[in-house]
């Protein structure tokens, strides 16, 4: 029946996890309205028929109000019909807009007009967003230009990719197979080119494949798909880091590239200054630390909360007065082109690695007065 | 040009005549023709700076003729290209401003002014029982901002080549090489004329009505013009805002919708969508005003419901102004606001559904005549219907995901756009022929004509929505191959509409000449626009209408007609 309805209408096979759930509310939706429709369409044209003039000598027939009842049902019947795909509709959606905790991050960055996929362990690719079958993959996608649109068919997702916000999408492969990526949303003159590749991969090709990438990385003691405790920062400690430090801790390797993206991110963060305010150890500073911050929730100067994702840490370096952290002065200028979306990504991908930094001494209280508490620790 | 008050006195005599002796009707009727609208005056200064409301209406309709045969060629064109999957007759570059001058076309020069402006100018006053619109010289003005607006826009398609497409999406809009300005600022003058047009309905209808026409008594289309009139109003300089603030991003580069010089691009999908979802309805309430005059005459039946019909119409205004979030399920708006968004517009399918039941219930027990007007309301019944239910399923935030800025979205709209508003602008073309002009249209002609035009319409459209199933996504110059097949049915489709469209063109205008005259009243209406002769005099009534006898009374004898013989549903 599935499979049936499908090929009738023409869907995309059903390659994610989430797709044969829409596809059932797709179907329930389309053959009610439709059986609605004709039924309409019917009626009507019986009526039409039945009641044609016959003979005008026929007197015409006095107004009818519709009965109450009746106006009643049709109002709460298709009330009662509507409410309840918007419900199921709206569970689906929730589930589609929040990736899984354990979802593998990748990030992507678009421009006119193409895709760039970058993973944490290293590699970037165009157009080719490889990934394992049967684990949720997590999309931190940003636009270097205009606004674009991430669209796999077959996995039923979609997400506009905006500039200068970092907006996520998930889904989870269940077949091995390439799948196409097309741009919905308009970009220019090549639109319609602008197409890309999902290459979902079972489990041990995809180890293979990820080993090959990052061959030409070349970097001692990295494994695994970079997830967070892939990263351990050795100078947690370092509360201002000079590019000179970032040089001497990081080391750039013989391509004179670091090995993972949070690698980057942490050398960036520290050619940019980011790190003569940010601590990566816990303690607060001028600005809030990045140490375990990711993922949890914090308080705002207005009294509201927040919580601390791709999307908040991209607004506060591209427009940091418009959340302001409860305890921080907004002293912090905006990042709007001076870092480009990929290294916006990076310092993402950093701050997330520090998630679950050890921490190095006791926190003091989130609420400290700055100015008064000697900030600077000793090293 | 007015005549002078012995004129009218004259008339209202030659009126009373034609009631007392039945043997002058015929030398009265003559009179009455010669003093009609198209004939109070003569020149081509008696058209241009007329400020009867007849007159404007029907400057009206050349100019939204006009443009929708320009939109519709556009639209020709796009479809000749996507009958190959590759590259076609047109650089992708062609292409889209081809689909950006269809879409502004289409929008803000045809379907927003096309009911409202035309028969809504004509009909209203002469439905309130008024010699013209409060405001006619504002009228008068509103018809020359449009060409205006229509001119400037047109001259900045061509000069500056906008590709942004219709909604002018920033920052594409405000950063694209090609110039954005002049279309931006067309788009605001023409707007500028929809605000004029709704404040003169919204003052005609609460000043102008007739002593002793109630609310609850005016005709339904009346009522669907003064919901529009309010939404045009209210929404319009939101769109005028939005539009000017990309034209001065795109010129001075003021960073309000590029995030890279600080701007927010989902701001200005916000106020776009608060204007344009709205818009909808701007375009489909006059259509539904339309088929609520045309279902109640030719069943010779009191509407079902007709408090609901009214209502409903204020509902879909109402409610239009809450549902713009749902163009930005996929946009990164918080989930909270998809949710409100998406059960908000669940509430126009309801008001909606309750119109289609009660035009449905009126034919219950009618007395039905079968005329061009019937077919395209049975045609509009299936089409809106079907574009509706549509509506209702990317309304639902999940299936939306799949489905958005797809071809599904496009035959959506395009059932709501065409299925709706262009079936009931061709239904109030063949409905009002007779009464704007003196003259019938061909029936054959019309019948076999309005039947291809849905034979047509579902050829282009159908598929569409196949294909957005299949995930193909709109403004696309080039796309994978296995679309290419329904592809090609939706543009043969769209030759057929295309033809079904100029033949009705073709007959409409010879018939102009060598039309069958028009009685007053050829279809036997109880409304009261068809008590008055065809077409009707510079007053628009030779005795005025006694409301007591309402617009759907067909229970109660025939109201007197003046300035012709009887209604022809006694013979």
């Amino acid at each position: 029946m599935n499979e049936f309805l499908r090929r009738l209408l023409h869907l995309p096979n059903q390659s994610s996890s989430i797709a044969r759930d829409i596809d059932a509310l797709h179907y329930s939706v389309i053959l009610m309205t439709m059986a609605g429709v004709t039924l309409a369409a019917v009626i009507t044209a019986i009526f039409l028929f039945r009641y044609r003039r016959r003979n005008a000598a026929i007197p015409l027939t006095k107004k009818i109000a519709a009965p109450v009842w009746l106006e009643l049902l049709v109002i709460g019947g298709l009330l009662g019909l509507f409410g309840m795909w918007w419900v199921i509709g709206f569970s689906q959606y929730r589930t589609m807009q929040t990736p899984p905790a354990d979802a593998m991050p990748v990030y992507v960055t678009a421009k006119q007009w193409m895709w760039k996929f970058s993973y944490p362990s290293g590699p970037t690719s165009a157009d080719e967003l490889v990934v394992p079958v049967g684990k949720p993959v997590k999309l931190i996608m940003t636009s270097r230009d205009v606004i674009h649109s991430f669209y796999v068919p077959e996995f039923r997702i979609k997400q506009d990719v905006v500039p200068g916000r970092a907006v996520t999408a998930w889904f989870q492969a269940i077949a091995p197979g390439t799948y196409e990526v097309l741009c919905t949303q308009y970009c220019g003159a090549r639109h319609s080119f602008m197409r890309a590749q999902v290459i979902a991969l079972a489990a041990d090709d995809y180890a293979r494949w990820l080993d090959a990438a990052r061959a030409p990385l070349a970097l001692p003691g990295a494994k695994g798909d970079g997830q967070a405790t892939a990263f351990r920062d050795p100078h947690a400690n370092s509360l201002v880091a000079s590019t000179a430090d970032a040089e001497d801790v990081r080391g750039p390797d013989s391509r004179g590239q670091p090995t993972t993206l949070a690698e980057r991110g942490h050398r960036i963060a520290a050619e940019r200054g980011c790190l003569r305010c940010h601590t990566v150890d816990g303690t607060p500073y001028i600005g809030p630390t990045w140490a375990r911050a990711f993922g949890r929730r914090r308080a705002t100067a207005d009294g509201g909360e927040v919580v601390v994702d791709e999307a908040y840490l991209t607004q506060s370096m591209m427009d940091p007065r418009a959340v302001i952290a409860a305890g921080f002065a907004p002293v912090m200028p905006s990042y709007q082109g001076a870092l480009s979306p990929d290294e916006a990504s990076a310092i993402v991908e950093y701050i997330r690695a520090l998630a679950d930094a050890p921490p190095a001494r006791p926190v003091p209280p989130p609420d400290g007065d700055i100015t008064s508490s000697p900030a600077r620790p000793t090293p | 040009m007015t005549p002078d008050v012995s004129t009218v006195v004259a008339t209202v005599d030659t009126a009373h005549a034609v009631a007392v002796d039945p043997a002058r009707a015929e030398a009265a009727l003559a009179l009455a023709d010669d003093r009609s609208y198209l004939r109070a005056g003569s020149g081509i200064r008696s058209w241009l700076l007329t400020t009867d409301h007849k007159r404007i209406a029907l400057m009206f309709f050349v100019a939204t003729l006009a443009a929708l045969v320009l939109g519709g060629t556009f639209a020709m064109l796009l479809r000749t290209k996507l009958l190959t999957p590759g590259p076609g007759f047109v650089e992708p570059v062609t292409y889209n401003r081809l689909f950006t001058l269809h879409g502004v076309v289409m929008v803000f020069m045809f379907m927003i002014p096309a009911i409202p402006a035309v028969f809504g100018n004509f009909f209203v006053p002469m439905m309130l029982g008024a010699k013209d619109l409060a405001f006619p010289r504002l009228n008068l003005a509103s018809f020359y901002v449009y060409v205006f607006g229509a001119a400037l826009t047109l001259w900045g398609m061509i000069h500056g080549g906008a590709d942004t497409g219709w909604t002018f999406y920033a920052p594409y809009a405000t950063t694209s090489p090609t110039d954005v300005a002049p279309v931006a600022i067309g788009v605001f003058v023409l707007g500028v004329s929809s605000i004029m047009t709704g404040l003169n309905f919204i003052a005609t209808t609460h000043m102008l009505r007739r002593a002793g026409l109630r609310w609850f008594a005016m005709p339904m289309f009346v009522w669907t013009i003064y919901a529009t009139s309010i939404i045009q109003v209210i929404a319009t300089p939101v769109l005028g805002l939005a539009v000017i603030l990309v034209a001065l991003d795109h010129a001075l580069h003021m960073g309000i919708f590029d995030p890279a010089l600080g701007g927010d691009p989902v701001l200005f999908e916000h106020l776009f969508w608060f204007y344009s979802h709205p818009a909808v309805y701007i375009m489909i309430l006059p259509a539904m005003g339309v088929i609520s005059e045309i279902v109640p005459t030719f069943a010779k039946k009191h509407p079902l419901s007709y408090k609901a019909l009214a209502l409903s119409s204020l509902g879909i205004a109402f409610i239009g102004f809450l549902t713009w979030g749902h163009h930005l399920f996929v946009a990164g708006i918080s989930q909270f606001d998809a949710a409100i968004f998406g059960a908000m517009s669940m509430f126009v399918a309801i008001f909606s559904a309750i119109k289609v039941f009660s035009w449905i219930g009126t034919l219950y027990r009618g007395s039905i005549t079968f005329n061009t007007p019937m077919l395209y309301f049975f045609s509009f019944i299936y089409l809106f219907a079907f574009g509706g239910m549509t509506g209702i399923a990317v309304a639902t935030t999940s299936l939306d995901i799949h489905w958005h800025d797809t071809y599904f979205v496009i035959a959506h709209f395009h059932f709501i756009m065409i299925g709706g508003t262009l079936t009931a602008f061709l239904g109030a073309i063949h409905y009002w022929y007779p009464k704007m002009f003196g003259r019938m249209y061909p029936e054959r002609w019309g019948l076999v004509s309005a039947g291809l035009v849905f034979a047509g319409f579902n050829l282009t459209f159908v598929p569409q929505f196949l294909l957005g199933n299949a995930g193909m996504p709109r403004r696309y110059y080039s796309y994978p191959a296995r679309y290419h097949m329904l592809n090609v049915m939706s543009t043969l489709g769209a030759y057929l509409l295309a033809a079904a469209l100029l033949i009705t063109l073709i007959y409409l205008v010879i018939s102009l000449r060598w039309g069958r005259r028009a009685s007053p009243n050829p279809w036997g209406s109880r409304s009261f626009e068809w008590r008055s002769p065809s077409p009707p005099p510079v007053h628009n009534f030779l005795v005025p209408f006694d409301p007591a006898h309402g617009p759907y009374a067909y229970d109660e004898p025939p109201p007197e007609t003046h300035g012709g013989e009887a209604p022809p549903e006694a013979t």
